[in-house]
């Protein structure tokens, strides 16, 4: 009875194609997490409440509990485990911008969503993005200081390009 | 190394999405179970018909409570699975165990429960009313912990009684006194991961239970002791947890699990909150209702408190009982008062049940002695920080529970006041209005905590050296978040002088092969595991010393272990390379001597006594970390909204180990109590059901919210401690909400003794002074 | 977590949707259109919705178009909200738009969604009343253009099988002096205590509220007695006050009694800014 209710789906997750049969009604992040063995992507909630399950979706971050999976056929998914030595994750070590590590990856996909989109963020842009998330260890500080840390060297590179 | 700010060892795991927690380790074939909650807070069952539900394919089993043991820690008041009747709103009444969690879902929504309500009482008040519901009317037959008192027929769990002085003699020398009521509803502590436990029961009979917990040790000992198990077969792993803060102290899903994996042969079972049942159904922060009333001299010393702590246990006492006794311990704040009577009791309610939240009573009692303590301060006109440090606890004085202070049990609380003093600029303004709506206003309290565990806590730690010299560290404290194993890392690179890149600490705990770290809670895993850390380097080093002094011919007492050598005192370039005598030394012809170098530590902590039942008298901890606080506000006069502009903490840490970890400790504990006190509560309608139990509605702090955090380190040495480092886990924590509704309560010039200080709080206050101001 | 099982469809035109819509409800099945979906994935978990079929509608062109037509700003109601915002180009609804939910959430609610959802505060239809908008419906008949007033009283009027394509909006409405404030009960994350549109037109300003009932709201007695400038503006707001529909919200964000306190503060501000325009 389940099995008829199943569908093959062909994500790209991380630059790799992947042929997957899950349910219509399956989210994103069950399919990430329990089908593709991807666990860097967090159930905090799955009520589109925590952050901590964010992706990019075309670059776009997403709560991947509140997108089912079938909805991202044809389109671009990122996932932590994608991101390779970024600046972000460099600047999160170094500013101790973590404690526990659980919203940590949904945290730094938006960030660096952030950091991409807007490399001169004003602190407006920062807290509109960055309110998506919830941190329950860290005070916020760390996180800000982190994401300023990156944004500075990228007005840095811009200068040092036009100058 | 000692004080350095290395980076923590799992770090590149945590921001790569390596790290894994309980329910990654989820694999194909575990059957996954569904809790079926209480949609009632005391209710009868009537019937549970399963019928339904037995039909949904994939449906292995499905538990109710019948036959079980009774569990909890100090007090056995908790059936696992609600049996006869409900307690609380989202208490567990049946699992139901599938193949998949969506099968599981399915049939728990067809499991359909016949309730007959029972009236509900809905705060420790209420529960102490004559004539008010009894929630346990067994209390009298349940099997309980030494030093644990309940109350039959009434709704008390426990009662922690402090009787220290004399309280006529306090009161006849009071020429000032004040009583003050707080109140505030139990809350969560809403850990970014819910809670999971995963068990399987192997044909050998090997209990292998997965758990995201403080306590595996605990886990291990609880499932022997109420099921009968023999304890070496229950083993319990315990990858990086999620986030804690004192809520994954308590034994709970693990047991569920277990019963589950018995239902259906063994079979591997997962349970995993949903984050509704992760707030209301598993132990929540506990809330409390107090007096206090304190008594002064003109001049602004005290000299008599009288007070009365009803902590809101919730359904079943489980550790509530444990925090209640710790906020008798600590009842007067680090204030020196000869006279002190205190009744701090855990009471029964039908909300959900309560378990130890980060400052594990303390940030509850602060609220309400400093408080009193700024209406003390207000009557007798004093200078707010005047009055504390008048009033300061210093060595030589004695706590609530008559212990002797002395330089090193005791961190220099005058020192934390007199340098919050120069950094809040205080003597500059308190309360100033900034324009006709506007006014920013200071609150300032103090904290003081010790550690309530188990007088015979103990801690392990084993050091296995590899062939290059380096070592693996395992230590049963869990990384919640803490560090702490980096930490145990940096004390034992520094006691081997060698470079932390060779340390290579095990993570995951497994009860089994790690040696036992009782649990890791109370800001203890530094001095207890550090201890056991540097035991194990001196077993490590004698070793060493033991294989060098015959490579090298020479007398042990000449030798020196550090940089990754064994070498002479006297002339370091006589030596022996660690990395030849780690696994033993190879003389050129192929004979060899020694072996595997294994350090063995463990600490236990020495002197601690249980309290005198009619006095409290006893000594429940081994230190005070000591530290004053505060909270810059702006607030507007019109609205009653405000901001918290800037939030400064003053520590005495004893020692810093890692700078950065450490103050991020303490503005991480500063952010949950502000987050606490500003805004989280449980919500309750009429029949005492939770009304917020989603992050949507049950709201944690977000970025941008937070003020600007400024701390500062008091260095006073604790003598027996690694390097003289207090803990400092939760201190952050304690003296927020106090901060923030003394100065609230100053910019509105109104009292305010309650949490969480919504704007809609200060209204109501307000408008209860001017009737009709709208 | 979906607790059942449904299917899900993923037409390209209009015509298709309907087709779909009505084959499925001849098949029995229990159908729902889907856009940003988040309420329905919201709701399922919780039991509170219950579907066999999905349609999606965000692979429809005309559900996705942000451009000029004429005098009029047409915008598709499968638009995400935060594509709203950055297009900016109806700076009231970027406002209104920018304080629902979070910045991530919004990325994937929708226009359509946000209006035409069962959580009641549906703060994006609010500029959409004060400008008088036209929204445009599919539906087995084709296409109807309608008055938003007109079809959306408490909430959206669709029929079966009905959905909502795009929201219309005369141009000279969008360089309008407004303002839209959201007051939580505490900071900035969370659901409103009140919502307050309101848009400066030939020297009268409309209002639009959420949060105050259990549904978004537009009034005209209470316009009327906002513009009464003969009185005190205190006066008129008390006036206003008395003429707001029933009843007002009482729960867990706010006693009824605060959020009237609110709402008196945020109407003076947002007034007395609008009136010195």
């Amino acid at each position: 009875m389940e099995q008829t209710t199943k569908c093959e789906m062909l994500l790209t997750v991380n630059g790799e194609q992947h042929s997957v049969i899950a349910r219509p009604a399956d989210t994103l992040l069950f399919v990430l997490r329990t089908i593709l063995g991807l666990t860097g992507a967090k159930p905090g909630c799955l009520n589109g409440d925590c952050g901590a399950c964010t992706v990019l979706v075309n670059d776009v971050p997403i709560k991947s509990c509140m997108i089912l999976a079938i909805e991202t056929v044809e389109k671009k998914i990122t996932t932590i485990e994608g991101l390779k030595h970024t600046p972000i994750q460099q600047a999160f070590v170094e500013h101790f911008a973590f404690q526990c590590g659980y919203c940590t990856p949904g945290f730094i996909m938006n960030a660096h969503a952030l950091t991409k989109k807007h490399p001169l963020a004003s602190d407006e842009i920062i807290q509109e993005w960055l309110q998506s998330n919830i941190c329950r260890c860290t005070s916020y500080k760390e996180i800000e200081e982190a994401v300023k840390t990156v944004l500075a060297n990228n007005s840095a590179s811009l200068n040092d390009n036009h100058f | 190394m000692i004080g350095n700010s290395v980076i923590r060892k799992e770090a590149w795991d945590k921001v790569t999405g390596a790290a894994k927690y309980t329910n990654d380790y989820i694999k194909a074939g575990t059957l996954h179970a569904k809790l079926v909650t209480s949609r009632y807070a005391h209710a009868k069952i009537k019937e549970i018909d399963t019928r339904a539900a037995q039909t949904v394919p994939g449906v292995r089993a499905i538990l109710t409570g019948e036959g079980l043991p009774l569990t909890g820690e100090d007090l056995r008041d908790r059936p696992p699975i609600a049996f006869e009747k409900v307690r609380y709103h989202g208490e567990v009444v049946a699992v139901v165990v599938a193949d998949t969690l969506v099968q599981a879902e399915k049939a728990a929504n067809l499991v359909r429960i016949t309730y007959e309500p029972l009236p509900v009482v809905g705060s420790p008040r209420e529960a102490l009313k004559e004539g008010a519901p009894l929630i346990h009317e067994q209390l009298g037959s349940y099997q309980k912990g030494i030093g644990t008192y309940p109350e039959p027929n009434t709704n008390i769990a426990h009662r922690t009684k402090i009787r220290k002085g004399n309280m006529e003699k306090g009161w006849a020398e009071s020429d000032v006194v004040v009583e003050a009521n707080i109140s505030f509803s139990p809350s969560d502590h809403a850990a970014m991961e819910t809670r999971c436990a995963i068990a399987e029961i192997r044909p050998d009979g090997y209990i292998m239970i997965h758990a995201s917990s403080q306590s595996p040790f605990m886990i291990k000992k609880l499932i022997s002791s109420y099921f009968g198990e023999d304890v070496g077969k229950v083993i319990v792993h315990t990858p990086l947890v999620g986030g804690a803060y004192g809520g994954k102290t308590p034994v709970q899903l693990e047991l569920l699990a277990y019963l589950a994996s018995k239902a259906v042969g063994g079979r591997k079972v997962s349970i995993w909150n949903t984050r509704e049942d992760d707030i209301i159904t598993s132990p929540v922060h506990i809330g409390l209702e107090a007096t206090v009333k304190l008594g002064c001299t003109n001049d602004g010393y005290l000299k008599a408190a009288e007070i009365l702590y009803l902590f809101d246990g919730g359904a079943y006492s489980d550790k509530a009982i444990d925090v209640s006794r710790a906020g008798a311990v600590d009842c007067t704040g680090p204030y020196h008062i000869e006279n002190v009577w205190c009744d701090s009791l855990c009471v029964y309610t039908n909300h959900p049940y309560a378990c130890p939240f980060r400052g594990f009573g303390h940030g509850e009692l602060s609220f309400a002695i400093e408080r009193t303590m700024d209406l003390l301060a207000e009557k007798l006109q004093m200078d707010r920080l005047e009055l504390r440090m008048k009033n300061a606890i210093r060595p030589g004085h004695t706590t609530p529970t008559q212990v002797l202070l002395n330089n090193s049990n005791v961190g220099n609380l005058p020192k934390c006041i007199k340098r919050l003093r120069e950094l809040i600029h205080w003597d500059d303004w308190q309360r100033i209005e900034i324009d006709a709506r506007t006014v920013r206003a200071k609150g300032v309290s103090c904290i003081w905590k010790t550690s309530t565990v188990d007088t015979d806590a103990s801690s392990g730690a084993i050091l296995t050296f590899n062939p290059d010299g380096s070592i693996n560290l395992i230590s049963g404290v869990v990384e919640i978040g803490t560090g702490t194993k980096t930490i145990l890392a940096q004390i034992l690179a520094e006691k081997m002088k060698m470079d932390i890149k060779d340390i290579h600490v095990k993570m995951e705990v497994d009860t089994q092969t790690t040696p036992e770290h009782w649990k890791t809670v109370a800001s203890r895993g530094t001095f207890m595991a550090g201890r056991a850390v540097l035991e194990a380097a001196d077993d490590a080093i004698r070793q060493l010393k033991e294989i060098a002094s015959i490579v090298l011919r020479t007398p042990i007492e000449d030798l020196e272990v550090g940089y990754g050598k064994v070498f002479l005192r006297d002339d370091p370039t006589i030596y022996v390379d660690i990395k030849d005598i780690a696994y033993g030394y190879k003389y050129p012809n192929g004979n060899a001597i020694g072996g595997q170098i294994i350090g063995l530590g463990n600490y236990i902590l020495r002197h601690l006594t249980y309290l005198d039942k009619e006095t409290g008298a006893g000594k429940p901890g081994p230190e005070w970390t000591v530290g004053a606080q505060a909270v810059e506000i702006e607030f507007d006069k019109r609205d009653y909204t405000y901001k918290i502009i800037r939030a400064v903490s003053v520590i005495d840490i004893g020692k810093v180990l890692n700078e950065k970890a450490a103050i991020g400790q303490v503005i991480g504990a500063m952010s949950m109590g502000l987050s606490w006190a500003s805004r989280e509560t449980f919500l309750f309608d009429r029949y005492e059901r939770v009304l917020n139990p989603q992050l949507r509605t049950y709201r944690p702090l977000r970025f941008g919210e937070h003020p600007e955090y400024v701390v500062e380190f008091v260095e006073t040495p604790q003598i027996d401690a690694p390097y003289g480092a207090r803990g400092a886990g939760e201190h952050g924590l304690i003296g927020m909400p106090a901060a923030l509704a003394n100065a609230l309560s100053i910019a509105a010039e109104v009292p305010l003794n309650e949490l969480p200080l919504v704007p809609e709080l200060i209204w109501r206050k307000k408008k209860g002074e001017h009737h009709g101001s709208i | 977590m979906v607790p059942f099982d449904f299917t899900y469809h993923q037409p390209s035109s209009i015509q298709e949707a309907i087709q779909l819509f009505q084959t499925l409800q001849q098949q029995g099945k229990k159908t729902m259109y889907y856009a940003g979906g988040t309420e329905i994935i919201t709701l399922s978990r919780l039991n509170l919705v219950f579907t066999e079929a999905v349609i999606d509608i965000k692979g429809i062109p005309e559900c996705r178009t942000l451009r000029f037509d004429k005098n009029y700003l047409v915008l598709g109601a499968a638009l995400s909200l935060t594509t709203i915002e950055e297009a900016n180009v109806f700076p009231l609804l970027s406002k209104a738009a920018s304080e629902v939910a979070d910045r991530t959430a919004r990325n994937q609610i929708t226009l359509g969604g946000n209006i035409c959802g069962q959580i009641f505060y549906r703060e994006a239809v609010l500029p959409l009343l004060l400008t008088d908008s036209d929204v445009i419906i599919a539906g087995k008949d084709g296409l109807k253009q309608l008055p938003i007033q007109q079809i959306f009283q408490k909430q959206m009027r669709l029929h079966p099988g009905e959905f909502l394509v795009q929201i219309m909006t005369e141009q000279t409405y969008l360089s309008l002096p407004y303002r839209s404030i959201k007051k939580r009960k505490q900071w900035e994350v969370g659901y409103p205590l009140v919502t307050v549109a309101a848009l400066k037109t030939n020297e009268q300003i409309r209002v639009a509220f959420s949060g105050v009932c259990p549904f978004p709201f537009r009034s005209q007695t209470v316009e009327e007695r906002l513009n009464d400038r003969q009185l005190p503006l205190e006066s008129r707001i008390n006036e206003a006050l008395h003429h707001l529909p029933r009843p007002i919200l009482d729960d867990i964000e706010g006693s009824a009694e605060y959020r009237l306190f609110v709402l008196k503060h945020t109407l003076f501000d947002i007034i007395t800014e609008l009136e010195g325009e």
